[in-house]
């Protein structure tokens, strides 16, 4: 298949009044041509702040790229200037960002703003221009196009308004859409409108998407392949099907034991937390992150951080358990996960 | 039911938007809570499912209805009764950021209901916080802290040990994992499930995260635009679904499993849910539902116990 976003060894950090946060620490991942690759992690895992660095969205000021390749049709996008990266930026690549209420300008007609990226990327006419967005809004579902037009956002409800930035992000067919928790702040409702819509679109028009969320069962619902990062790193990636029946790493084991299973016989099953909270990325474990929560955690966990293993072609974890050497807990087997 | 803790009779709550008009948070709503079990209480948002959850512990006024709290109305009862049906009613808040004051040590927040209520003094006070927050899983020498030194986590364990301070008997759970991770989600869930079984508890489980609420509730009420849709045993709410509504709502909830994913279909339903100022006629989700006859937009459907312990508000059920 053929990679259209590769990102390797990215180090991302940002100076703050208590020090320098290392929120991204060798991030690798890659978006194939055509597919939904959902980046799943908690609160400060470094998600985010690996979409906006491959969009160039880092404050420049507080923010340091320490090393890092982003490659996107054989350049690297870490290398680009202001205005080269402007050239990409919506015509190439464009975010759908998780919040749509904040992030449409109040004062602008939704015609308009969708126009923008038209405006200054393409070189279309006035006339040809405006039947484009008409085009667009149809396209994402909202009726009434010529009405809703020159309509202002506070007009709309809030699925509409996500409904509106997907079209933004559509404007001038990019190959990588990221969505940055495109429906976090949507009810369910309509969060299954606008995951059926990505879908759609992403069938129809062959983009690749880059979406990221905490939810495990967003992911379950678009993605086919998932990297689920934790303070920092990629500990696991792979294929949907790999991560949900066959989970590698203890941290995906303990993401899917916090989550109720589907009961068949009416059973209650106790959850199994993750004990503790993430560590503090200003100075970070120079071993494993997750070995001070980790049940299974041995002394060489504490000291250096694990390479990855393959264990299919495409399915790779992070974990000293993979070593040889290691002892192999009777748990681990049962792990997978009986469903 | 005669072993009802909380009776909700036909409360309304409307709030008065200026221009002559009324927003119908509520709007008549009859459900009874048994004692010793979990209520879950899902809807999205402005469904009215918090204002539901903050009428019946007394935050807000019920416009017309009754409670009734261990067989006597919250309403005609005295300043002494009252204070004493006050302590028994507690409340987890959504936000454990919000719900703290930031210039409060743990200490005087846990114990403010204590000293409301003048229950213990000097050293018993003391030693009632440190024996609360060990119950909840922080320790005894964090009471000297303030809530910006603790996690999300953390804080909403000091909003519970808070609640759990008066030795109350009900507890209304606001949305009280929302904005927590998934790993810590599962904690908060697990203290509470002990709780309840330790300390004799009754819960409303407000959320609309619907494999949780599944998870913890005994029962679980569905609300939409002000009003209740459909009430059942978990289980069964799950496996006959009755009302087109929660056929939609489940079908829409993401299921962290591929298989079950791919395997299932969806009843999407079209647009947006009206505006709960100006609700529709007759049942309040005709204009979205795909069954919608042409009685449904004369009648209010009505409440009724379709199968034993399954109530529903639906005119497809109606002879």
């Amino acid at each position: 298949m053929e990679r259209l976003l590769e990102v390797e060894d990215l180090h991302v950090s940002f100076k703050t009044y208590g020090g320098e946060v290392q929120a991204v620490r060798g991030v690798n991942f890659h978006v194939n041509k055509g597919e939904v690759l959902a980046i799943v992690g908690e609160s400060g895992s470094g998600k985010s702040v690996t979409a906006k660095t491959i969009m160039g969205l880092l404050p420049k000021k507080v923010s340091r790229i320490s090393s890092g390749v982003v490659t996107f049709e054989e350049d690297d996008l870490l290398t680009y200037s202001k205005k080269e990266m402007q050239k990409v930026k919506g015509s190439k690549i464009s975010l759908i960002s998780q919040d749509p209420m904040t992030s449409l300008n109040p004062t602008m007609k939704i015609g308009h703003q969708i126009d923008e990226s038209l405006k200054l990327h393409t070189d279309l006419s006035k006339m040809e221009r405006k039947s484009r967005v008409l085009e667009l809004l149809t396209l994402v579902g909202i009726p009434n196009v010529e009405e809703r037009y020159s309509q202002y956002p506070h007009e709309l409800s809030g699925g509409m308004r996500q409904r509106v930035l997907i079209a933004v992000a559509l404007a001038c067919e990019p190959q990588l859409i990221i969505a940055d928790e495109p429906t976090t702040a949507l009810d369910v409702t309509i969060q299954a409108q606008i995951l059926d819509l990505l879908k759609d679109l992403q069938q129809r028009l062959d983009t690749s998407i880059l979406i990221i969320t905490h939810d495990l069962g967003v992911v379950a619902e678009v993605a086919q392949r998932v990297a689920v990062m934790y303070a920092g790193v990629v500990v696991e990636s792979g294929s949907v099907e790999e991560i949900f029946a066959n989970p590698n790493h203890p941290y995906t084991w303990g993401l899917l034991g916090s989550i109720p299973k589907q009961r068949q016989d009416g059973a209650r099953e106790r959850l199994i937390p993750i004990e503790g909270t993430p560590p503090d990325l200003f100075s970070p474990p120079k071993g494993c992150p997750f070995a001070a929560r980790c049940e299974y955690a041995m002394d060489i966990c504490v000291e250096k951080m694990p390479d990855s293993t393959y264990l299919t072609t495409d399915h790779a974890s992070k974990c000293w358990l993979n070593d040889s050497r290691a002892k192999k807990p009777k748990e681990v087997a049962m792990a997978g996960r009986s469903r | 039911m005669s072993d009802s803790l909380v009776d909700v009779q036909q409360v309304k709550k409307h709030f008065p938007i200026g221009g002559n008009q009324t927003l119908k948070a509520v709007d008549d709503i009859s459900f009874s809570i048994q004692k010793g079990e979990t209520l879950g209480l899902v809807g999205e948002s402005g469904s009215g499912k918090s204002t539901l959850g903050r009428t019946i512990v007394g935050l807000e006024g019920a416009t017309s209805g009754s409670i009734t709290y261990k067989g006597k109305d919250v309403s005609t009862l005295g300043r002494k009764e009252a204070r004493e049906t006050n302590r028994t009613m507690q409340m987890i808040f959504q936000d454990p950021q919000a719900s703290l004051n930031p210039r409060m040590k743990v200490m005087d927040i846990i114990a403010e209901g204590i000293d409301a209520h003048g229950l213990w003094k000097g050293k018993k006070r003391k030693e009632r916080v440190f024996q609360l927050l060990e119950r909840v899983g922080l320790q005894a020498d964090h009471a000297k802290r303030y809530p910006h030194e603790f996690s999300g986590g953390q804080r909403q364990r000091i909003g519970i040990a808070r609640a759990l301070a008066v030795e109350p008997e009900f507890i209304v759970a606001d949305e009280p994992i929302s904005a927590l991770d998934v790993s810590i989600q599962a904690q908060i869930v697990n203290l509470m499930e002990d709780l309840r079984q330790d300390s004799d508890l009754t819960y409303l489980f407000i959320a609309h995260d619907l494999g949780m609420v599944q998870h913890i509730s005994d029962r679980i009420g569905v609300m939409y635009l002000g009003g209740m849709m459909e009430l059942a045993d978990s289980d069964q709410l799950f496996q006959e679904t009755l009302h087109p509504y929660t056929q939609a709502l489940l079908s829409a909830n993401p299921v962290p499993d591929p298989a079950v994913t791919n395997s299932r279909e969806r009843i999407l339903l079209e647009g947006d849910p009206p505006s709960p100022v100006n609700p529709p006629s007759g049942c309040r989700f005709r204009t979205r539902c795909p069954h919608a006859m042409d009685i449904c937009s004369e009648v209010v459907p009505e409440w009724k116990e379709q199968q034993a312990g399954h109530w529903v508000a639906c005119h497809l059920y109606n002879e």
